[in-house]
């Protein structure tokens, strides 16, 4: 056995003796060997190829002509796409989005629904739904009427039963459905459960076939519609109400149309009268003649409309005859509030079914306007004081119904008939609320091309009634999305902004500025938002408004960032900073920095030294870092970093290299609570050192090379404050490589040094998100792109020989590995190579203008000697461990495979014709195959690598070993 | 062992008119096969008088004359004795709807005191052990359309204090004025019954305005006869303080089965009526009458 003759020991590497199996390293011949062992080059053509595409394998067989004997006989060519693994996973749909999809596909069925009918641009009800439900909000106590007691009569008179023993059957029933009770008490939230629960149990009515029941609720819930105490809740309460109608609407139709497609095919979608069987026309004619005998007004009409649709099923005109009857009807509710919220149900509803039916909308707006005066009449009056409401409150209640109903009446409509709307609207007096939702609903363009008239109008308005604020408000949504006529522009503004600079409440007039903000960026320079800033400065300043109004403010701060991208221009603005001051909660202000570094690194394509916007960046950088602390998520760090890093890149002073560098060291000081923006500024120190080689063509000048050397003592004391300690190893290694190329010989050394001292240092786990894994092999891969540096690295010439190679095998020799682990010996091998190269007489590579080892010592043999005494003892290091990992069984395994790394740095750098390493070479394969681990694959792989290898002139040595090998047979 | 007898027309509506075939499926279903004596249709018509109790008492002496009027009643055998196989068995009839005479078949009408129903019965004869089975189901009759000329005249009309009748103190009434008109009082039965209301003022406000469908029935013979007007339904037009001078459309469906064309005959009368009711704030209820005549055309 080769191993039991080793029986030597050494305390140290440097200090072994032993020559036993010194390293002849072989002489390489780098140029001819990378001739020979390149890859032939094939070229490619690059329309055809690209390594990111997915991979066509074209299979053309019969093409080929020369493969003779085919026993394809088809010339068919298959061609099959291989599925590049990324997008086949994401090929079925990713769980979130499946969850997004999912809460979509009911507001889709929704939109869906009412977009067949009528174009995109119009802007459908749900989208109104949750701003309605989110604004009309109230903390008073409700009451509803529960559901079972229902007073509505649906079946007329009733038969020759007797009066008493009818009423007795009226009590069993209620009974069965439940006592009647009236729930007093409740608040805004339970209100809405409650209705909530009326939907389901209308859905639970239908599915068990209780058709009288279901109909029994929506009446029940269109009668909470005529009653209106608590009147700041009747728009949500609508909103509420009219999606119960809207399900039951739908229940109907379906349930009528699955009638008619019982038969044959389900009906088309253009279905008529004619196509649908008498049994459907008979149960369609009857929910109407049932609903046509409701008692009540109010129920009555909601119902019906909410059937409307089902008029296709039994002719061709019914929803053209009934549009303008339940027009008319409206016009029986007294109530100005319940009226006008029927007619937006109801537009809301022909436009769903009928969009081509204009005339019943215009009807329904001119009935609106007729009975106008009403809202100012003294039933109303009386009412608004028993319920302790304004009259400014109060109008506002009516807005989103005229809104709706000026939106249907508006949607593509000819300019005639609006400006026909607008004339009417202007007759009428005290006509606040209606120019609002004028403004609100009718074409951008329309409000805009008018926009002077409509300032004068509302200037008109009496103070007392609907808000002026919003009025302003209205008018600058509409000129944000279109633009009024060039030469108006500035009289708009001037005109609108001295009425808003007088609106008095902050809140108020931020509401009204904020939207102000968008016209003014859109058409006017920094200097007119500058002075927008400043009056929004002004008013929110006292007594601290600005506290209350973030989300307006941060809107502010979008609108301007959506038109000023060019920051020098931005931040040129006065007031655009003390502006931002007002951000004052710690989270906002961040929020808004963001938003800000967002836009710069989106829009800012080229590096700037502009002082403007650096000062002003470094400004809101700061900010940002500063909100960091120990509470800060890892996550949140991460991004921050990122947006200041995307800073940091953008700051080029060109040529002033001296000013970049003072940049860094001030960034340093602001940014050292976060790790990789303390990287990122080492890189761009490098970065800098490499740019100022680059300049000088690698021949540093005086200046310049003390330059270079400032920016590695840059580098030098940065790296001890990060924490990762790879992260500091490599930066070590890439400074200390900088510094080498810039010549800067001690900095290198410095750099070398520092790493080697830290190797101690690591830890044998580190933290890799969140859990605990080995560090060896990352300390393993640094080692060997470390030894791959030291090639280059001249000895120092105060220290010895082979000075830091030495001192990362000490450092190897006593870090405290992982017990049972191989990293130390792994490393030994690999150090083979390095020496191996180290005694060529050319290096395989130098750095420019650096001396290395090869000319330090010109092949000395003294350094000679030394090398080959520094292998001899790794070696004997390796051969002592496989020899203790003979001596238990369930090592072998590991011992064959190192002894296989072993003999594979023999082979590729030994000199085998030396007998001993010859030998030694022989007896490591046999080692490896002795336990019968080894793979026969690489084993056959790399007898005839050494085969080939004999082929070379000057290699016939090794062809007899080649016979010395012997394979294993796997019996 | 259980079986359903069921019978089913062709017709979705069950509307027929007097001359008509009826013409639709008996449907038996059984899990095992049925034996029976015969399966027969009876077609019956009647029209059931009913005195109110307030008019009992007093007339008593002619209760012999309400007892019910047969209209029709006919027979056929759908299937003779036998065997029906089980599962489902459809067996088609065709009746005639036809009286016999000069008897005239009113229209289907269902109300307090006069009912006026037609039925169909379907009965299936067994053996002694097993119980006769049997079934009745409803169809509707529509007279044949009215030949006469149905003239629409417009009934304007104008409600003041002044125009009250049935007042205590007329001075303690507020002032108002409301017109309006109904399109036509002879009404055809299957179009809705339409006119326009308008408060012009009114010193109260109001608080409903609704049409009260009312039914006339009278039952009698020569001795003498009882009359009661019923409502049918209550339809209401306007809710709360509606616009001043504004015009509010009148409109009511006749509602089917508890309504027929006017109906008079020696035996009884079927007539209706519409309340135009105006209910004010302080809950004066002022009630215009319009009588009405219903048709066919």
């Amino acid at each position: 056995m080769m191993i039991q003759k080793v029986s030597c020991h050494f305390k140290s590497i440097i200090s072994g003796d032993i020559k036993d199996h010194a390293l002849h390293s072989r002489e390489r011949r780098y140029q001819a060997e990378l001739q020979s062992s390149r890859l032939e080059c094939v070229p490619v053509e690059f329309g055809d190829y690209h390594p990111l595409k997915a991979i066509t394998v074209t299979d053309a067989k019969s093409r080929r002509g020369a493969r003779k004997g085919s026993t394809s006989s088809s010339s068919s060519s298959s061609s099959s796409v291989a599925l590049d693994p990324l997008s086949s996973m994401l090929d079925g749909t990713d769980p979130l989005s499946m969850f997004a999809a999912a809460s979509a596909v009911e507001d889709l069925g929704r939109k869906k629904r009412e977009e067949e009918v009528v174009g995109t641009d119009f802007e459908p009800w749900s989208a109104k739904r949750g701003e309605i439900l989110a604004r009309f909000t109230t903390t008073e106590k409700l009451s509803i009427v529960s559901i079972y007691h229902s007073s509505a009569k649906i079946f007329p008179g009733s038969s020759a039963v007797s009066e008493k023993v009818r009423t007795r059957l009226e009590e069993l029933d209620d009974q069965e459905e439940g006592s009647q009770r009236e729930l007093l008490n409740l608040s805004q939230q339970e209100y809405a459960n409650r209705i909530e629960e009326l939907n389901q149990s209308l859905k639970e009515a239908w599915a068990t076939d209780q058709k009288v029941k279901a109909l029994k609720i929506v009446i029940q819930c269109s009668k909470l519609l005529s009653d209106t105490s608590v009147i700041q809740f009747y728009p949500s309460k609508f909103v509420l109400i009219t999606d119960i109608l809207d399900t039951f609407g739908r229940l109907v139709y379906d349930r009528i149309s699955s009638m008619c497609s019982a038969d044959s095919q389900t009906l088309p979608d253009s279905f008529t009268a004619a196509d649908v069987n008498d049994t459907a026309k008979e149960t369609c004619l009857n929910w109407f003649f049932k609903i046509a005998s409701i008692r009540e007004l109010i129920p009555r009409l909601y119902v019906e409309a909410a059937i409307l649709k089902c008029n296709r099923f039994l002719n061709k005109t019914g929803i053209q005859e009934t549009l303008p009857r339940l027009t008319a009807m409206i016009r029986g509710i007294g109530d100005p509030l319940v009226a006008v919220y029927a007619r937006a149900y109801l537009c809301r509803v022909g436009m769903e079914v009928a969009p081509q039916l204009k005339d019943s909308l215009n009807r329904n707006f001119f009935d609106l306007l007729s009975t106008f005066r009403q809202i100012h009449g003294d039933s109303v009056q009386n009412q608004l004081v028993l319920q302790h409401v304004e009259i400014p409150q109060y109008l506002t209640l009516y807005s989103p119904a005229i809104h709706w109903i000026l939106q249907c009446v508006a949607y593509r409509a000819p300019d005639p008939l609006l400006t026909e709307m607008m004339e009417r609207c202007k007759k009428l007096g005290n006509n606040a609320l209606l120019l609002n939702s004028v403004m609100w609903a009718f074409r951008a363009e329309f409000v805009a091309a008018r926009a002077t008239d409509f300032i004068g109008m509302i200037k008109d308005c009496d103070e007392a009634g609907f808000p002026k604020h919003l009025l302003f408000g209205s008018l600058g949504r509409s000129l944000a999305c279109a633009d009024p006529p060039e030469a108006e522009r500035l009289t708009i503004l001037n005109e609108a902004w001295k009425v808003i600079t007088k609106i008095r409440g902050p809140q108020d007039y931020i509401h009204c500025a904020e939207i102000w903000v968008e016209f003014t960026c859109r058409h006017f320079t920094k200097r007119e938002v500058n002075t927008v800033l400043a009056d929004i400065i002004k008013h929110l300043t006292p007594d601290r408004a600005f506290e209350d109004a973030y989300p307006l403010l941060q809107s502010v701060i979008q609108k301007i960032l959506t038109y000023f991208h060019d920051f020098s221009v931005l931040f040129s603005m006065e007031r655009f900073l003390p502006f931002l001051d007002m951000f004052q909660k710690d989270g906002v202000r961040v929020a808004v920095c963001r938003t800000i570094m967002e836009v710069f690194i989106k829009h800012q394509l080229e590096p700037t030294r502009d002082p403007v916007i650096l000062n002003a960046l470094l400004h809101v950088c700061k900010a940002m870092h500063d909100s960091v602390n120990a509470m800060t998520l890892e996550d949140e760090k991460r991004s921050l970093s990122l947006l200041i890093s995307g800073f940091i890149r953008m700051v080029w002073f060109g040529r002033d290299f001296e000013q970049q560098l003072s940049f860094c060291v001030e960034a340093r000081a602001t940014f050292c609570n976060l790790e990789p923006l303390l990287v990122q500024l080492i890189h761009t120190v490098n970065q800098l050192a490499m740019e100022t080689r680059r300049m000088m063509r690698g021949n540093h000048s005086r200046k310049t090379a003390a330059f270079v050397r400032a920016c590695a003592a840059y580098s030098f004391i940065t790296i001890p404050s990060l924490s990762s300690i790879f992260c500091r190893l490599s930066l070590y290694l890439l400074s200390g490589q900088v510094a080498l190329a810039n010549q800067c010989l001690s900095q290198a050394d410095a750099f070398f040094k520092a790493a080697v001292s830290l190797l101690p240092e690591v830890p044998r786990t580190i933290s890799v998100e969140g859990k605990s894994r080995s560090s060896e092999s990352l300390l393993l891969d640094f080692i060997n792109n470390f030894f791959a540096m030291l090639l280059v690295v001249p000895d120092h010439p105060e220290h010895g020989v082979l000075y830091l190679v030495r001192g990362v095998l000490n450092m190897v020799q006593d870090y405290t590995w992982e017990d049972n682990g191989d990293a130390k010996v792994k490393v030994y091998i690999s150090a083979l190579p390095l020496l191996a190269a180290m005694s060529q007489e050319t290096y395989l590579y130098s750095i420019p203008k650096v001396d290395s080892n090869e000319t330090l010592y010109g092949g000395d043999p003294k350094f000679l000697t030394e090398i080959d005494k520094l292998c001899e003892t790794l070696i004997s290091q390796v051969l002592d461990y496989l020899k203790t990992l003979g001596r238990e069984e369930n090592t072998v395994r590991r011992q064959g495979s190192l002894s296989f790394s072993l003999f594979s740095s023999l082979l590729a750098h030994g000199d085998l014709r030396n007998n001993k390493l010859n030998q030694l070479a022989v007896n490591l394969w046999n080692l490896n195959h002795k336990h019968g681990c080894s793979d026969t694959r690489t084993s056959v792989r790399t007898l005839e690598y050494i085969k080939q290898q004999a082929q070379q002139p000057g290699m016939a040595h090794i062809g007899d070993m080649v016979q010395r090998l012997t394979l294993q047979s796997r019996t | 062992m259980s079986i359903t007898l069921d019978i089913r027309l062709k017709r979705a509506n069950k509307v027929y008119h007097e001359g008509e075939v009826l013409a639709g499926v008996v449907v038996l279903a059984s899990k095992e096969a049925v034996q029976h004596q015969g399966i027969s249709l009876t077609m019956e018509g009647v029209v059931n008088l009913q005195l109110s109790s307030k008019s009992v008492g007093v007339f008593e002496a002619f209760y012999n004359s309400v007892k019910p009027i047969q209209l029709i009643n006919s027979n056929i055998e759908v299937a003779k004795a036998g065997r029906i196989p089980g599962g489902k068995t459809e067996i088609p009839f065709e009746f005639p709807l036809s009286t016999k005479g000069n008897k005239v078949l009113y229209e289907t009408y269902h109300g307090v005191f006069v009912n006026i129903q037609y039925i169909l019965r379907c009965d299936m004869k067994r053996s002694l052990l097993a119980k006769d089975l049997s079934r009745t189901f409803e169809f509707m009759v529509h007279c044949q359309p009215q030949k006469a000329k149905l003239v629409a005249m417009s009934v304007d009309f104008t409600i003041t204090p002044e125009t009250l009748q049935n007042v205590q103190e007329r001075s303690l009434l507020p002032r108002f004025q409301i017109r309006g008109h109904l399109n036509a009082t002879n009404c055809v039965i299957t179009e809705p019954l339409t006119g326009e209301l308008m408060v012009e003022n009114s010193q109260v406000a109001i608080k409903s305005i609704e049409l009260q469908l009312v039914r006339v029935e009278t039952c009698g013979c020569a001795e003498g006869y009882a009359r009661d007007a019923t409502e049918i339904q209550n339809i209401q037009i306007a809710e709360g303080d509606v616009c001043h001078g504004l015009s509010i459309p009148i409109y009511m469906v006749f509602p089917r089965l508890f309504t027929c064309p006017t109906l008079e005959t020696t035996n009884f009368k079927v007539e209706f009526e519409v309340n135009v009711v105006i209910v004010l704030h302080d809950d004066h209820l002022i009630t215009e009458n319009f009588p009405l005549k219903l048709c066919r055309v």
